[in-house]
């Protein structure tokens, strides 16, 4: 696909936003400073970024437990993600949830996750509203291979393909659940030909080709606005860190393994790209870079300074 | 106010009845109201469509509303408290039928996990009004996995409200209330009441949570009960009274929230409390009534504190063993005898 500057330049711009984030949640996590677990989408980016690329705000995400790229992609700010991570006020959700349970209506984001599987129906529910509701929005579902195995997959993808609804199916193939290799934990490995078995379109690409995923993604989600039903994509890609912080990832992977997926760092690979294709120069890739930075060490600052939520609040929002 | 005049005409049972109509009937002119008033409003489950469900309770719906709004689903429990989540997140009123509450155990995960924290986690940025209706309880020996009560798993649940009516008038006020209500609501009939009749008003009404009825006011002993042991409550309190002994009834009508108040009027008018209850006993509705009366009012008691509820084991097949295990009103009256000798 020939890579448009403009498109070039946003997509470079948003993975290069959740690879800075993720590791400056790292730096963070490693200092004590964070409470809980976080899970990060290093090496993943190219999928949220490419999917996202196409959303409007008013469309609907549900994601994972591997969510901060899928909430920063959809439009939350770093600066209420990372406070968020935090557990402070400052946060999207005032520190209540944390890393797992990002959510914000304002971009029609649904969720992070901390249980595999829920949001494949959660995104089917979402979809049937608007498909009732006439409002042209779509939903997109990410999960991880982890969740095709889960019983959640089969009934929500069931339901969305028995009624055509919009919303589109994102696998992040990654090739791990925690630290099971998918194939152990199934017969048939390949994620897209279970599309089959609903009767809907199913495509498996390479993840880590942001302008592969932009273009997939489109054709589904067009699919699904004109009201044709679910498209279920696999994206081939691989987390360059372990399940968690502090699981080194290598008990079960190999480092040839994983030294050659960093090979295909998709940030590398887009930059290259546009640079052979002299689509854009150095220079204005290394803008973007010391912008970012420069937002995300902001959004630090800030997750930093905002308190920790008043203990008198603890049972606000249990029932309306 | 609306909501007296009802408790009265309810518990009157001299008054002729406006218009009678039964249990599950009175479900369906609830959504059917709902329906026509809310195009948010959509109904999900296992042959509630044309077939009108099992219990005949969306008889007619699908034929006025249309399959859009009843919506029969594949047999995925899961899937379907799933889509009702996500749909209520998206800003509809989904109603989900899990038809059997027993089924229900299939939705525990994501209805305890996502569908009771969404709204706490999410700084209270996202409602998720979402009702499941199922209907409970045994019926003409319908066995282990058919029999199930389990309303106490989900009153554990901070951010689930749970009703669980006794009367078809209460089940279309309280069912309206359930609809318009912006918290996840299970909604949990008897199978055994779908065709006890009552008289329902034919105009609009709603009925709070927690507001218990006085079913039966008496001076001795008061008897907690919800669902269908209400009515075997009441049949115990007419065999008291024979010989002398006078029985107050309580029906808190939700489970959560749970109408403390009405509650320790009662026993600190008798001095007794008993608690009926279809479930089990272990850490269920009657442990919880029973703390409330420790914790709040242990000095009104006259008499320990009884509790008659489904013996602990399986719900079995066997006519002879399914009416053993559960309470009846020979079992109530037996034990408040007994209470009232102390």
């Amino acid at each position: 696909m020939q890579l448009p500057k403009s498109l070039a330049l946003s997509l470079y711009r948003t993975m290069v936003e959740l690879r800075e984030f993720e590791l400056k949640a790292y730096e963070v996590f490693r200092s004590g400073k964070m409470p809980g677990f976080i899970h990060l989408y290093v090496g993943e980016e190219a999928v949220a970024a490419g999917v996202m690329a196409h959303l409007k705000k008013q469309d609907y995400v549900t994601s994972t437990h591997r969510g901060h790229g899928h909430a920063l992609a959809k439009g939350i700010p770093a600066r209420e993600v990372m406070a968020e991570l935090m557990g402070v006020v400052g946060g999207c959700c005032g520190g209540r949830g944390g890393s797992m349970h990002l959510y914000e209506p304002a971009v029609g984001f649904l969720g992070t996750n901390g249980v595999v599987a829920p949001g494949i129906p959660i995104a089917a529910g979402a979809a049937l509203s608007a498909k009732l509701r006439k409002s042209g929005q779509v939903a997109v579902c990410f999960f991880g291979d982890g969740a095709v195995n889960n019983g959640a997959f089969h009934e929500g993808i069931n339901m969305a393909a028995a009624w055509d609804l919009p919303v589109v199916y994102v696998c992040e193939n990654n090739m791990y659940a925690t630290e099971t290799p998918f194939a152990k934990a199934t017969k048939n490995t390949n994620v897209a030909s279970r599309a089959a078995a609903y009767n809907i379109p199913g495509v498996q690409i390479d993840g880590d080709d942001v302008m592969i995923v932009y273009e997939k993604a489109g054709e589904a989600i067009e699919r699904a606005r004109r009201g044709e039903g679910p498209t279920l994509i696999e994206c081939l890609t691989y987390r360059f860190f372990g399940h968690h912080v502090g699981d080194p990832g290598t008990t079960y992977r190999s480092r040839d393994e994983i030294e050659s997926w960093k090979a295909r760092d998709p940030i590398v690979r887009l930059r290259r790209q546009a640079l052979e294709e002299k689509l854009a120069g150095p220079n204005e890739f290394d803008e973007i870079n010391e912008q970012v930075h420069a937002m995300i060490e902001d959004a630090t600052t800030f997750a930093l300074s905002s308190p920790q939520p008043a203990v008198e609040t603890a049972l606000n929002f249990v029932l309306t | 106010m609306a909501q007296t005049k009802i408790a009265e005409a309810s518990a009157n049972q001299a008054q002729p009845p406006e218009r009678t109509i039964s249990y599950v009937e009175a479900g369906v002119e609830a959504l059917r109201e709902e329906m026509q008033r809310d195009p948010t409003i959509f109904y999900i489950g296992q042959g509630i469509g044309p077939r009108g469900g099992n219990w005949q309770q969306t008889r007619g719906l699908c034929a006025e509303f249309g399959e859009e709004r009843l919506r029969d689903t594949p047999i995925s429990e899961v899937g379907q408290v799933g889509v009702g989540i996500g749909a209520a997140m998206a800003g509809s009123r989904p109603i989900v039928d899990i038809v059997f509450m027993d089924f229900m155990l299939e939705t525990c995960g994501i209805l305890i996990q996502q569908a009771s924290t969404t709204y706490y986690v999410s700084n209270g940025k996202i409602k998720v009004p979402l009702l499941v209706r199922a209907a409970m309880g045994g019926v003409r020996s319908s066995g282990p996995h058919h029999s199930h009560t389990l309303y106490n798993f989900f009153v554990h649940i901070p951010g689930l409200e749970v009703v669980v009516p006794a009367t078809p008038n209460d089940v279309k006020g309280l069912l309206k209330t359930a609809i318009r209500n912006d918290n996840p609501v299970l909604f949990l009939e008897h199978k055994g009441l779908y065709g006890t009749k009552g008289a329902v008003p034919a105009e609009e009404y709603l009925i709070p949570f927690g507001k218990a009825v006085v079913r039966r006011s008496g001076s001795d002993v008061t008897l907690v009960a919800v669902s269908l042991m209400v009515s075997r409550a009441l049949e115990a309190a007419e065999t008291l009274a024979k010989s002398g002994i006078s029985v107050e009834v309580i029906d808190p009508r939700t489970v959560a929230p749970l109408d403390r108040g009405a509650i320790l009027n009662s026993v600190a008018k008798t001095g007794r409390l008993a608690i009926v209850d279809e479930a089990y006993a272990a850490c269920g509705f009657s442990a919880e009534v029973a703390a409330l009366v420790a914790e709040e009012a242990l000095d009104e008691l006259d008499a320990p504190v009884r509790r008659i509820c489904a013996l602990p084991a399986p719900h079995a097949f066997s006519p002879s063993l399914d009416g053993h295990l559960r309470p009846t009103a020979d079992k109530i009256v037996s034990a408040v005898s007994e209470m009232m000798k102390r």
